[in-house]
């Protein structure tokens, strides 16, 4: 596959000239409306992976298609078909129309012309998608060897390569024409152990938007070990506790925790409805002075990093939490519009069959000052988490979990036995009040996130250094 | 109805032209809309429109898939070239392939999947009850201070599948929803909860009003929760948390799961898994069921089963690819998406009813929890650990006494199913995956 401009790739592919694209916003445009955009998407997935030490299955999938909406105040209209042709533009420019009344007329759309690229967070000589097969077939018998290497307690081993190649096209009613060429790489690992009765698991991965290449110089094989080590360390596991207690986070992927406590609180349609733990509380503390928590697209390579979201607008790093006060909702297009703040870079979609709204992009708390080791040296008795399945949250009541797959109860100030997964369950705008130390040491997760709202899943990425929180209620079946 | 029949037949000629031994295709076309109304307002009107065709291909005993939304005569074409190429990339399996001939279904039962009516739903009905079931929430008392909206949502279509043995069938399906989020405020504190109706047909939804005084109801329940101490008590959980457990069940007794060793019910065939009191049944063919189909994602027959018969395992639920690793036969529960390998999943799958109405079995319990609401992932399919948020009210001198929240449930799946004292009579089969309400002996509460 050629990688080509994307405003060319879709007038070519689909024979959609530019005058056709102004019609059909025109179209969009008859009845009182503030604005519309049209997003077209085209995508191949490809997966391949392997379990009792051979590769099974392979698959290829590829996506097309295009929505229409028009927005109107609060309202927005939407179509979209997987059938991309003149057609059935102007039929979803009719539909997507209707929320807005009023008919006034044809309305002129200016001639499209193409935006400047904002970032180049993720260019590639070999798109992934390009790999041949046969390299992810080998790289996955070498992650089943490395896994099966580490302890012979591992008794299978499954292994998955998902590669994503996604080219998006947003033009609007402004004229702006924005594309975006996206790769995407993912690996995931599941490690399963027996030991005497016991069966057990252990999961790890990562990715990113970066090239197949960057897999295979030992990242994939570290991958597999983490995952057997996982599985082999949770054989001796002993019931965890349940109660309040002092809880350590340990560095990367345990930030699900500010993904789950502020962020999607912290996203701009909940608060514009007021319906979020958060709304109306911008400038107010809600986190001890020791942590400042920013969610940021534009680190390049990352698996929640975007040039531009799918609206077309730039990501950018922004602060949410500053020296412990609140200080930036996240934005897409509408919200922002209607709060009378500047779209964030947020606004984002699962596919052309989904409507935007804001989410996240990477969301990590910076780096203070402690050695990790003090940190857990500072903790009488409490528990040490660092690996974690997945969370959620009640944006309303503020209640979030997230549930910790390697756990230790710490003793004396030192880290002592494996406990097994217990979910942790907190309240969003006082859970970083109770951070009282806060490492050096920051973490990104190795890029393996997917944030699900309203039923669209989208790629994200999390971080966190070190950090001591006192209070956090432990749910394991030890009273 | 003959269009997706014909792309599918056609995707598998297609296929053993270009050098696969055998092959299977699904096709699947649906059209939606979706409307939101947030206080009176409307804010959203989608219309959908989709259209894909997915292929899998045996090139001797190695497997592949393809999956396109291009359903020209050349997208069809490149479709059968890539599947197969990628087919020649994968590693033998002595196991994959077709089902036993058979096993497919010969007759097609009418299941009253379709109702025109929901394909006719036009916007501004859509919007009115949704309006209609807002505005029952918003005026079901003073402390409902907002709302995030209310939805209703149609999807009809229709699936198809043809396979190289000589089995072709398609069937049409619909399905509307109605729900509502409404927002109540006590104290500067709020609470959120919702309520919905889904069925097949438009005219057995429950009617928009009730829908939003439930969700009022649900939500105004929660205003004052405080958080309980941590201890161990009987926990009941209400029919949506309840069918939560089963969803765990299924999960566990999924072939998919069963062969690769990653389920707490490994080898238990023919054991006592859970208490006297459990009967599941799992049944495709109840006429208009949310999961009923007359044949599954390999095309075989489907048949009512009793899974878990008085505390006692029946049967595993197969697709004929597991069925063949277990050395057992398919029991017709294939199910795939149409780009992914089947798998083993549930169909209609309910926990039978007992004779205690919910008020008695809440009566029995002294001190206790009434589980209304779960959150997060923390249930590990192979040990069986099972820890989760969780919010609902506490049970003092068997009456609901006050609301709680910020707390997690915890125990071990096994112990738990063996644990389940009583089976409620208030069944309802909204969903594939339903349950009354039910008591458990005994779980540790974390809060304060």
């Amino acid at each position: 596959m050629a990688v080509v401009k994307p405003e060319r790739f879709f007038t070519e592919r689909f024979g959609l000239s530019d005058g056709a694209l102004e019609r059909v916003l025109g179209t969009a445009l008859e009845r009182r409306a503030d604005w519309a955009d049209l997003y077209f998407e085209f995508r191949v997935n490809q997966t391949a992976s392997l379990e009792e030490g051979i590769v099974k299955s392979a698959t290829r999938n590829v996506s097309q298609g295009v929505g229409v909406r028009v927005v109107a105040g609060p309202r927005s209209g939407y179509a979209h078909s997987n059938e991309v042709t003149f057609d059935r533009l102007e039929l979803a420019a009719r539909t997507a129309r209707a929320i807005a009344d009023d008919r006034v007329g044809s309305v002129a759309v200016p001639a499209t012309r193409p935006a400047p690229q904002a970032h180049d967070l993720y260019a590639l000589a070999r798109p992934p998608i390009e790999t041949p097969v046969a390299d992810e077939v080998a790289l996955l018998e070498r992650i089943d060897r490395a896994a099966r290497a580490v302890d012979p307690a591992i008794t299978n081993v499954l292994a998955g390569i998902g590669i994503e190649h996604r080219v998006v096209l947003v033009v609007d009613s402004s004229g702006r024409v924005v594309g975006d060429v996206r790769p995407l790489v993912h690996v995931s690992i599941r490690c399963v152990a027996e030991r005497g009765g016991v069966r057990q698991e252990g999961s790890y991965g990562g990715g990113g938007r970066f090239g197949f290449d960057a897999l295979l110089d030992g990242r994939a094989e570290r991958f597999a070990r983490e995952a057997a080590r996982q599985a082999i360390v949770n054989l001796d596991a002993t019931d965890a506790p349940a109660g309040t207690m002092t809880v350590v986070l340990g560095p990367g992927w345990p930030g699900i925790l500010l993904h789950e406590a502020i962020g999607h609180g912290l996203e701009g349609d909940f608060n514009r409805k007021g319906v979020s733990a958060f709304s109306g509380r911008i400038g107010t503390r809600v986190a001890s002075e020791l942590c400042t928590v920013v969610d940021d697209g534009t680190i390049a390579s990352r698996r929640g990093s975007l040039n531009v979201d799918d609206e077309g607008t730039p990501t950018q790093r922004t602060v949410l939490i500053e020296n412990g006060i609140l200080r930036g909702y996240l934005q897409d297009r509408l919200n922002a519009g209607l709060m009378r703040m500047a779209p964030t870079g947020n606004g984002r979609r699962e596919s052309f069959a989904h409507l935007p709204m804001p989410r996240m992009t990477n969301t990590f708390m910076l780096a203070g000052e402690d050695a990790p080791e003090d940190v857990i040296r500072s903790v009488d008795r409490g528990l040490y988490a660092v690996y974690f399945g997945g969370g959620q949250v009640d944006i309303t009541s503020g209640k979030f979990v997230f549930s910790a797959s390697e756990a230790y109860l710490i003793e004396g100030g030192k880290v002592g036995r494996p406990v097994r997964g217990a979910t942790l369950i907190g309240n969003g705008p006082d859970v970083l009040t109770r951070i009282t130390r806060v490492g050096a040491d920051l973490g990104l997760d190795e890029g393996i996130g997917t944030c699900g709202k309203d039923g669209q899943s989208v790629p994200v990425g999390v971080g966190l250094p070190t950090v001591r929180i006192d209070g956090l209620t432990v749910g394991g079946t030890q009273a | 109805m003959s269009d997706v029949i014909e792309i599918a037949r056609e995707l598998v000629s297609g296929a053993l032209a270009t050098g696969a031994r055998a092959a299977d295709a699904v096709v699947a076309a649906s059209d939606g809309l979706a409307v939101g109304v947030r206080l009176g307002e409307v804010e959203k009107l989608k219309r959908a429109r989709q259209r894909r065709a997915g292929l899998r291909v045996f090139v001797g005993d190695a497997s592949a898939i393809a999956s396109t939304a291009d359903l020209s005569r050349d997208g069809l074409a490149e479709l059968a070239r890539e599947a197969v190429a990628l087919a020649r990339l994968t590693a033998p399996d002595p196991h994959a392939g077709l089902p036993d001939p058979a096993d497919l279904a010969r007759e097609m039962p009418d299941l009253d999947l379709h109702d025109a009516a929901v394909e006719r739903v036009e916007p501004e009905q859509a919007i009115g009850w949704a309006r209609e079931a807002e505005a029952a929430a918003l005026a079901a008392g003073s402390e409902i201070t907002n709302s995030e909206g209310a939805e209703f949502g149609t999807d009809a279509g229709e699936v198809a599948y043809a396979s190289s043995l000589g089995f072709a069938g398609a069937y049409a399906g619909s399905h509307a929803t109605l729900a509502v989020v409404p927002v109540a405020t006590r104290d500067g504190l709020m609470q959120r909860d919702h309520w919905y109706t889904t069925h097949r047909k438009l005219a057995a939804l429950d009617p928009a009003v009730d829908v939003g005084r439930e969700a009022a109801r649900r939500t105004l329940r929660r205003l004052g929760a405080r958080r309980p101490p941590t201890c161990e008590c009987p926990v009941v959980f209400d029919p949506e948390t309840a069918a939560s457990l089963l969803r765990h069940l299924a999960g566990a007794l999924s072939g998919s799961a069963l062969y690769r060793r990653l389920s707490f019910l490994v080898d238990r065939l023919g054991e006592q898994i859970a208490s006297p009191v459990v009967t599941v049944i799992d049944d495709p063919l109840r006429p208009a069921g949310p999961a009923s189909r007359p044949f599954d994602a390999e095309g075989v027959r489907q048949a009512r089963r009793v899974v878990v018969e008085r505390g006692i395992l029946r049967t595993y639920l197969l697709d004929s690819y597991s069925a063949r690793r277990l050395g057992l036969r398919t029991t017709g529960h294939a199910a795939r998406g149409v780009g992914d390998a089947p798998g083993a999943a549930a169909t209609n799958f309910a926990l039978e009813p007992g004779t205690q109405t919910p008020e008695e079995i809440i009566a029995s319990v002294r001190s206790g929890l009434y589980v209304t609401d779960l959150i997060g992932f923390g249930v590990n399919p192979v040990t069986g650990d099972y820890s989760r948020g969780a919010a609902g009210v506490w049970i003092e001198n068997g009456e609901l006494a006050y609301p709680v929240e910020e707390l997690t449930i915890a125990g071990k799946l096994g112990d738990m199913l063996r644990d389940i004292e009583i089976v409620g009579n208030d069944l309802v089969r909204r969903n594939a995956i339903a349950s009354p309400t039910i008591k458990l002996g005994r779980m540790t509460v974390a809060g304060q």
